[in-house]
């Protein structure tokens, strides 16, 4: 076999293999598989992209379908039930939460973009040198990406309790009338909460940063040594530029992991004065405390548009960098 | 031996003072951030390992008067059943992580092996799903589960909601779009020709995939499976939403109700918080190395 696939392919060595032989090399390869072959390859891709279809991707469909009707989840949908954008009026126009609910979520990104990402990178930046203990400051970064979101809600609970936590006793407020209320204070308590999951995504960045700058090939950052760069100038001038994927990626995960934000502000107190986000939103209405099915269907509609964002760049950026 | 090298490469090229000095800098404040960073682990495990009678005499930010002990772990561990929690996920993270690993492998291998029409779409398909809030799909996801008919041998109330099968499913469903996207990159880098010549040989496919190309894929797979598992373990969401019974829920997922209930005192919640993040912590301790390339397999090879 080795040597017809080399007559068939002879000519053509390099990357710029031509339609001609790899076209040739396809027929070739479907004439070797037999009948039960190709049923076998079927069932393995087309089973899970009907599961994938049936839960994720129809469930997704259904959502903006539901989001205009007033679905209240008993029986079935009928022709009644729609209602056309009203769902998307009472968004915007009369329900208080909505408006805070997309603003936390942007404060969110921003805090994770502008403070928990560069710190990260940076980490990434002075640990991919030569240093002694490089693998363990590393682990000790990395240590709480290991953890459940929700238990870094718990261990960041123990530092936020008004009375007993450990911050409001170092700065002696725990005992008086003045004590800051980290959680249960609507102005600050999400704050309180995206440091805590800042904490989780720092580690998060600084191991995928590392991992791009160690893909970075050394003779560029010597040959810029040898043309006189600065560190600085070779990193922001050399370094950055080649890991242009890498960058796309993080910027990617930040943003989905901001959308996806639930389960800290969830523990703290479901998602409510002060911590809506669109996905506790989503649940309160629909799911937990009230059954308006096409409004909060509505909601994951609006949360739909906007990860569809980051999906579409991940996507886009993949398939311009393959392999 | 790491001195005896500092020392040679000293000898060869002499440091110069302010190089030294910006290293111990660099030292000094990757040690700083060190213990900014472990601090609110280490109190949590110093609030645990104090009796609440020493903290309620003395306040929570005080040395410990009688000595520490491990009574709010015993304490946490009997009174809230853990052993039982830790079971419940069990039952969902093995059966998990084993068939994502099967479907996924079985997807990348008919992707990455063969050339299909539509092979990158379903790729696509595959990881934006994976990428899709979970919340995005909850409603309808939710409605799915409480109307489809199960037989009584998978499912003790005819159903998938509150069913462990459901949540394997859901779980299984969402992380084989990231398992495949990682293994699929994977095995683009395993040659097509020791497929072909496997196929000419008179190997079928179910056996090539098991017996060639399983193989070579050992440190994807290892990696993949230690991100998995933590992933199935640490979710929260899945369960809280798709289970109602509170003794079904895997343990990270029950830990909410059992704070109202078993966990009435800091002390008590820190022990069962951090209980419940050992299984993680080990597997990370375990298996970092496969933990961290199973990421950045992910992110790079993108």
């Amino acid at each position: 076999m080795a040597e017809t696939t080399k007559t068939g392919t002879a000519p053509v060595t390099g990357k710029k293999a031509g339609t001609g032989a790899l076209v040739s090399r396809r027929r070739r390869r479907y004439s070797v598989l037999t009948r039960h072959d190709k049923l076998i390859l079927t069932l393995m891709v087309g089973i899970p992209l009907a599961f994938d279809v049936a839960l994720i991707w129809g469930p997704t469909l259904a959502s903006v379908v539901l989001s205009f009707t007033n679905w209240d989840g008993i029986g079935s949908v009928t022709a009644k039930n729609f209602v056309g954008v009203k769902n998307y009026e009472n968004l915007f126009g009369g329900y208080l939460f909505f408006r805070p609910a997309l603003y936390h979520n942007i404060i969110w990104l921003a805090f994770l973009t502008v403070v928990a990402t560069p710190i990260g990178i940076f980490l990434a930046v002075l640990l991919d040198r030569e240093i002694h203990g490089t693998r363990i400051y590393q682990s000790i970064f990395f240590m709480p990406v290991v953890l459940p979101l929700v238990v870094v809600g718990f261990i960041w609970e123990l530092q936020y309790a008004p009375t007993d936590g450990f911050i409001n006793n170092a700065l002696g407020i725990a005992k008086g009338h003045h004590l800051i209320d980290w959680l249960g204070n609507p102005s600050i308590n999400l704050l309180s909460a995206v440091v805590a999951a800042s904490w989780r995504h720092v580690g998060y960045v600084m191991v995928l940063y590392l991992a791009g700058l160690k893909s970075v090939d050394p003779t560029l950052r010597e040959a810029a040594k040898v043309d006189g760069a600065t560190e600085r100038q070779t990193f922001f001038r050399v370094v950055l530029p080649v890991m242009a994927p890498i960058n796309v990626i993080i910027v990617v995960i930040t943003t989905i992991e901001s959308l996806r934000a639930f389960d800290i502000a969830y523990i703290i107190n479901r998602g409510k004065n002060g911590l809506e986000l669109l996905s506790t939103l989503i649940t309160n209405n629909s799911l937990s405390e009230a059954s308006l099915v096409g409004f909060g269907s509505a909601i994951a509609v609006i949360l739909l548009l906007i990860s569809l964002v980051p999906i579409v760049s991940f996507l886009v950026s993949v398939n311009r960098n393959p392999t | 031996m790491a001195v005896l090298a500092a020392a040679t490469r000293s000898r060869v090229r002499p440091q110069p003072l302010r190089r030294q000095l910006s290293r111990a800098a660099l030292h000094a404040f990757l040690v700083a951030m060190c213990v900014v960073w472990l601090f609110p682990l280490a109190w949590a495990i110093y609030e645990a390992l104090r009796p609440i009678s020493d903290t309620t005499l003395n306040g929570y930010l005080s040395w410990p008067s009688g000595g520490l002990s491990l009574d709010n772990f015993t304490t946490a561990w009997t009174q809230a059943n853990l052993p039982y929690f830790y079971l419940n996920t069990l039952y969902i993270a093995v059966p998990g992580v084993i068939l994502t690993l099967v479907i996924a492998s079985m997807l990348a291998f008919a992707m990455s092996q063969f050339n299909w029409k539509f092979n990158v779409l379903v790729l696509m398909i595959f990881t934006a799903g994976n990428l899709l809030p979970a919340q995005v799909i909850i409603i309808p996801l939710y409605w799915i589960y409480l109307n489809t008919p199960l037989p009584d041998f998978v499912s003790d109330n005819g159903l998938l909601y509150d069913q462990y099968i459901g949540i394997i499913l859901i779980h299984v469903v969402f992380q084989t779009g990231f398992a495949t996207f990682v293994l699929s990159n994977y095995m683009k880098t395993i040659t097509k020709e020791i497929t072909e010549s496997a196929l000419v040989d008179g190997a079928n496919v179910l056996r090539i995939w098991w017996s060639v190309i399983l193989p070579l894929c050992r440190p994807a797979l290892a990696a993949m499976a230690t991100l998995l598992f933590t992933f199935i373990y640490n979710d929260f969401f899945w369960a809280l939403i798709l289970m109602k019974s509170g003794d079904k829920r895997p343990i990270v997922s029950a830990l909410n109700n059992l704070q109202g209930e078993f966990f009435t005192n800091y002390n008590l919640l820190a022990a069962g918080a951090l209980l419940a993040a050992v299984p993680s912590v080990l597997v990370f301790i375990a298996f970092q190395k496969h933990f961290v390339r199973g990421l950045t397999l992910g992110a790079t090879k993108g």
